[in-house]
């Protein structure tokens, strides 16, 4: 018998060799080792992980049927509630959400939920198990903006209800942040993304690529030429922010959405396709969150030495855990408790180094962390070839400008109820990273949620 | 998939398009751009818009062959495909979203450099559409290489070429054809000039003394175009700004185009080898204004 308080490990791709290439990293769960960990859930009866859940799948529910060894039943169950689970299995920060509710984890690890729903929602990809579609369309058409996790979501459960559902993309492929943000090593682009999407599109849901909303058309064009009758916008979060320190725009530094954009939209890192990236020898990536060790990550894999530079210590790193896990295995160096003061440049204009500040933790700020203070005269300079800024995201403004009555935040974003989606304006609804600023997938997913509901809601009364 | 329904080789180097884009050309404005992708593993190419016809939803671009994609894209033809094509993209020029009645009263100068005659096209005859006569000095390195000259006399009110070698029209650079209608009289209270940004420079540096308000189109590198990624950030006065959101127009008396040309060096040895990859012997000219290189 195993030991229950003990997860069943999940199988990985060795630190050195993965470091080397872009396949994934995590090899997940094979159908026994998966039925062995289903076996650790309890079912408990006012079951914790639920409330858990941004979009409340039913956990226990799926669990169990993967104890029975009914794994499409298990697949069923989920996607009443997601419709991308092979992406949430992944990429949720499970140990913050569902697992941490867990009852396993008061004595022992909590179930290892994300693991199961991989393994459950990569089943149903290579058995080609079909969700739910709607027997008739109900005549109705909504509008989403944008192809990422919100929007997909939002396209997803409207289809479902019976809505002609048309999801307008900027980018030339679809799913957002699926694509352009998160490496290839951590979600497959071609193997679960596409596949996702497959999904969405068998479902009824129409996409239209190279359409950029506020320039190529309006959300008001929208509805008044195109009958639209509800627009739900799921814009994200894109534009990059920079520190304002002298020499941040020598040739060398980058934003880590553009490295990443390179890396993984425009697939730099395969010498067949024609976008170049410049790798870089000794790489800094300045920030500490989940995106900084996407860019840190993908620059070892490019072939340089790579440092992370926090201005916090190792406890106040806002990325997942596992995230800063692999990023240490692979070989990632962690510079904490320094700040960049200046990016030092050659007369060509390329970066030759950093000026750094140590720093130390002071009292606690409105974020509740420590608040990082320079320590007087201990700047030092170091010596990269590039630096990629992974500073954090705010909302493009194009919708925003271009859509009249539309009420934004002081951060940019826009105003929408929580629970519906509902904007300033009618018939327009909004969620995920344009409305809260950058976050999670798996939040973002909840709003497209709330914002299908809300949109249902509106135009089933009508 | 956007089909190319005419493609001419309008000068050494230099080719026109016609595509099939009925959104972009439904929305667009003078001073937009678009962005192009051959095919799947193709570069996103940002490209000025030359023309545009709402009714029959086509754009005109006009484009230099510089790196490894732009040659590529030079071989497709009419009936070929582009398989993306984004737009348009970027604010329209501040001059058509004046008041009309006050632009009416200025004397408007247009600057084109190279392909750069290809985005003040649509500006002049759209000023000439508005009633407006602008004065337009078109220049490049030879009478060959001289861009839409049919086109732009019929919407100018003056029009003045140029060519380095003086093969045709003014024998110089641009910017001594300036002095020369400054030193007639002439008098403007704004000044577009769009070409290789080393042109852009020297314009501004003579419009700051003449005191002309210049307004430059910038072409940076670019990735999305929809203000994502940054790499197409310059300095305007003390700030950044992205070209592709902020501009592409901006104050030229305020644009730092020292940096912005280093910028523009930063992929020239991989385009450079990837050229070599492509076409064995050629070298790379620059001056598409997209790799630095000295038109």
């Amino acid at each position: 018998m195993a030991d229950m308080l003990k997860r069943v490990p999940v199988r990985e791709q060795d630190a050195k060799e993965r470091a080397t290439n872009f396949e994934e990293v995590c090899y997940g769960y094979n159908q026994e080792e998966a039925m062995e960990e289903a076996s650790r859930c309890l079912n408990c009866k006012n079951a914790k992980c639920i409330q858990g859940c941004p979009v409340s799948i039913n956990i226990p529910g799926f669990i169990a049927k993967i104890k029975d060894g009914d794994i499409e039943g298990a697949y069923h169950v989920i996607s009443e509630s997601s419709a991308l689970p092979a992406i949430c299995g992944r990429v949720c920060p499970q140990e913050s959400q569902c697992e941490c509710k867990c009852i396993r984890g008061i004595k022992g690890e909590p179930v290892s939920i994300g693991k199961l729903e991989r393994f459950v929602a990569d089943y149903a990809l290579e058995h080609d198990i079909k969700p739910q579609k709607a027997e008739k369309t109900n005549g109705h058409k909504v509008a989403v903006i944008g192809s990422g996790p919100s929007g997909l979501t939002c396209a997803g459960d409207l289809a479902k209800l019976g809505y002609e559902v048309t999801v307008f993309e900027a980018l030339h492929e679809l799913g957002g942040v699926l694509v352009y943000g998160i490496p290839e090593f951590r979600l497959p682009k071609e193997k679960v993304v596409k596949k996702e999407i497959e999904k969405v599109k068998e479902l009824g849901v129409k996409f239209e690529t190279n359409v950029v909303i506020g320039k190529s058309t309006t959300i008001d064009q929208l509805m008044e030429e195109e009958d639209f009758e509800a627009v739900f916008i799921g814009s994200g979060a894109g534009l990059p922010m920079f520190m304002g320190i002298p020499g941040e725009t020598a040739n060398g530094v980058f934003s880590a959405n553009e490295y990443l954009t390179r890396s993984n939209l425009m697939k730099a890192f395969d010498d067949s396709y024609d976008t170049p990236i410049a790798a870089g020898k000794k790489v800094a990536v300045v920030g500490g969150g989940n995106v900084a060790m996407d860019a840190a990550r993908t620059a070892l894999r490019l072939g340089a030495e790579v440092h992370i530079v926090y201005r916090r210590s190792e406890a106040e790193l806002p990325a997942r855990v596992e995230e800063v896990h692999h990023a240490k295995e692979e070989g990632v160096i962690f510079d904490l408790l320094r700040n960049p003061k200046e990016i030092l440049v050659d007369e060509n204009g390329w970066v030759k180094g950093m000026k750094v500040i140590k720093m130390e933790l002071g009292e606690p700020d409105a974020s509740g962390r420590r608040r990082p203070v320079e320590i007087p005269g201990s700047e030092y300079e170091i010596e990269v070839d590039t630096v990629i800024m992974s500073l954090g995201t705010s909302p493009n403004p194009l919708i925003a400008s271009t859509t009249k009555g539309l009420e934004t935040n002081r951060r940019k974003c826009i105003v929408a109820e929580e629970e519906n989606g509902q904007t300033s304006k009618a018939c327009v609804f909004a969620g995920g990273d344009a409305v809260t600023g950058a976050a999670t997938v798996i939040l973002a997913m909840g709003a497209g949620k709330a914002g299908a509901k809300g949109i249902h809601e509106l135009l089933s009364a009508k | 998939m956007y089909k190319i329904l005419k493609a001419e080789k309008l000068a050494d180097m230099i080719y026109l398009m016609d595509v099939e884009a009925p959104r972009v050309a439904r929305h667009c404005m003078p001073g937009q751009f678009v962005i192009v992708k051959m095919d799947e593993k193709g570069e996103r190419i940002p490209l000025t818009i030359c023309d545009y016809d709402r009714e029959a939803g086509t754009i005109t671009i006009v484009f230099q062959t510089v790196g490894a994609s732009t040659h590529k894209m030079a071989t497709l033809k009419a009936g070929d495909s582009f398989r993306d094509f984004t737009g348009p993209l970027g604010c329209p020029s501040e001059l058509v979203e004046e008041d009309l009645d006050t632009l009416k009263k200025k004397k408007i100068l247009f600057v084109g450099g190279g392909v750069g005659a290809a985005p003040v096209y649509p500006q002049v005859k759209w000023m000439h559409e508005h009633g407006i006569d602008v004065d337009v000095i078109i220049g490049s390195k030879t009478k060959d290489m001289l861009l839409l000259e049919e086109e732009m006399k019929a919407v100018a009110g003056n029009y003045y070429p140029c060519t380095d070698d003086g093969t045709y029209g003014h024998a110089g650079m641009v910017t001594s054809m300036i002095e020369e209608l400054h030193a007639q009289g002439n008098r403007y209270d704004v000044c577009v000039a769009i070409g290789p940004m080393i042109m852009m420079k020297f314009v501004c540096l003579l419009t700051k003394k003449l005191e002309i308000p210049t307004i430059v189109s910038m072409n940076p590198i670019m990735v999305d175009g929809t203000g994502m990624c940054g790499a197409c950030r310059l300095h305007v006065g003390d700030e950044i700004k992205f070209a592709c959101v902020d501009g592409p127009e901006f104050d030229g008396h305020l644009v730092n185009f020292d940096e912005a040309m280093k910028r523009q060096q930063m992929y020239k040895t991989q385009e450079g080898r990837a050229m070599l990859k492509l076409q064995e012997g050629d070298t790379h000219h620059g001056g598409c204004g997209h790799c630095g290189g000295d038109n």
